[in-house]
């Protein structure tokens, strides 16, 4: 109590009496009846499961897994793509290490490396430049997947690629907007989503004033989270406060990191090489204007056309309802398959294999 | 993937720095935070600064849960 904060050390954020005075600070508010509240991203989903917050909450508040995880929503397709460029002896795909075990219609990039494909994890699209430079009779694709949080890293990399013109090095892009997607969301209404705990590291790059839209047009609020179960609870704490008096505010309980206008110079980087288009979701379908593509100056760098692919529209694996999941419409251990042909050794759908995925979440800490 | 840690700039060199994080250092990207300079603590993701922490800001948080607090035993 009364100490400064001190950068490096998050402990303050992560107290125990702080966590339970803001439990007890929940109950006092809660109105009674079920409420559900939605939090937006995967690692949101991760840290509830592993802190063991669920269990400090009124019975009737439900934390409900949204649509936040980046590898969970690439569609089978962009999967297939990269299993087939895998398949190829010149090419080598790129990759941040979540995507690796992730199902395709019949394979993952992991089980093309185990049979000798070069499949390279990335730390940061900038190793890229590198592998490419010493290795110029090769080509290099990069999985570009992630949300606003990681699209700006990779729109510097592509600048990069172009301003060192580095022929042999192309994107095959599935990276994919928040805040559509909440709409979306809003827009089916079969959840009843009465509060969004707003992803902190999207909102690092887009700013809590970006959720204004969404929450006037649905009258919903939305609260920005950190990511320590004291940032976690202090966020639930405003959202059931703003449900019981009937406010639909934007609120921001993360602001050493997210400012209300976001970062404008990361924003503008991702502007610069991207665009919006209308984009798939895995299991919940098409989304307006909810992913990008590489603007016209910059579409000499895409994996699809360079490659000549056409993504083929896969058929689910049968019985896996990752789609009910990230909508919210059920919790992981409601799927049939969810802890017995499903597990994340033998994972069926793509909420099973990431680590921020919501079935695996649950299956890692169940019982907490 | 949208996990973001905090690390400290040792030194800044063009577009990149020197950032240390838990004991060790990375050179990391700090085109999206033009205005950062060494001491400042950043969020690092996937190697790129993405935000300079705010430490005004994490103290008011921590402020108010102090306020919380005392509301508490106030009313207990
Ligand atoms: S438990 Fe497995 S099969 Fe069921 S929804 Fe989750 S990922 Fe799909």
């Amino acid at each position: 109590m009364g100490e400064r904060f001190k950068p490096g050390d998050l402990s303050g954020f992560k107290d125990s009496a702080r966590v339970r005075m803001l439990s007890e600070r929940i109950y006092s508010f809660y109105p009674g009846g079920e409420h559900k509240i939605m939090e937006v991203c995967g690692t949101h989903t991760m840290a509830i499961a592993r802190y063991g917050l669920r269990g400090l909450l009124p019975k009737g508040l439900v934390l409900l897994s949204g649509p936040g995880c980046p590898v969970c929503v690439t569609p089978a397709s962009i999967i297939d793509a990269a299993i087939g460029l895998a398949g190829t002896k010149t090419v080598s795909v790129l990759t941040f290490g979540d995507m690796l075990s992730v199902p395709g219609s019949k394979s993952s990039l992991e089980v093309m490396r185990s049979k000798g494909a070069d499949v390279r994890v990335l730390y940061s699209a900038y190793d890229m430049l590198r592998m490419a430079d010493e290795e110029r009779n090769r080509q290099f694709v990069f999985i570009s997947v992630g949300f606003e949080t990681t699209t700006p890293g990779t729109a510097l990399a592509v600048m990069e690629v172009k301003k060192r013109g580095l022929e042999n090095v192309s994107f095959l892009v599935a990276n994919r907007l928040v805040i559509p997607a909440m709409d979306a969301l809003m827009r089916l209404g079969e959840v009843g989503i009465e509060g969004f705990l707003c992803p902190g590291h999207v909102s690092v790059i887009i700013g809590s004033d970006a959720y204004r839209a969404v929450s006037s047009t649905h009258g919903v609020p939305c609260t920005v989270a950190g990511f320590e179960p004291v940032d976690i609870l202090l966020a639930i704490s405003d959202l059931t406060e703003q449900i019981k008096s009937g406010r639909h505010e934007v609120s921001n309980c993360y602001p050493r990191a997210v400012r209300p206008e976001g970062n404008e110079a990361a924003r503008r980087t991702a502007d610069t090489v991207f665009e919006e288009c209308d984009a798939e979701w895995r299991g919940i379908g098409t989304i307006p204007l909810s992913g990008l593509v590489l603007r016209p100056e910059y579409r000499e760098y895409d994996a699809l056309t360079r490659f000549g692919i056409r993504l083929l529209q896969v058929e689910e694996p049968p019985g896996c309802r990752c789609g009910d999941v990230l909508k919210g419409l059920i919790l992981p251990p409601e799927c049939g398959l969810f802890g017995n042909r499903c597990t994340p050794d033998r994972p069926v759908g793509p909420c099973m294999v990431s680590s921020e995925g919501s079935c695996s979440a649950y299956f890692k800490y169940k019982g907490i | 993937m949208c996990l973001a840690i905090p690390g400290k700039i040792l030194y800044k060199e063009g577009d990149t720095g020197k950032v240390e994080l838990g004991g060790v250092t990375r050179e990391v990207g700090l085109q999206l935070v033009p205005e950062s300079k060494a001491g400042d603590w950043v969020l690092l993701h996937a190697g790129f600064a993405i935000q300079v922490v705010d430490e005004e800001e994490a103290q008011a948080t921590l402020d108010l849960l102090e306020e919380f607090f005392k509301a508490e035993t106030e009313d207990g």
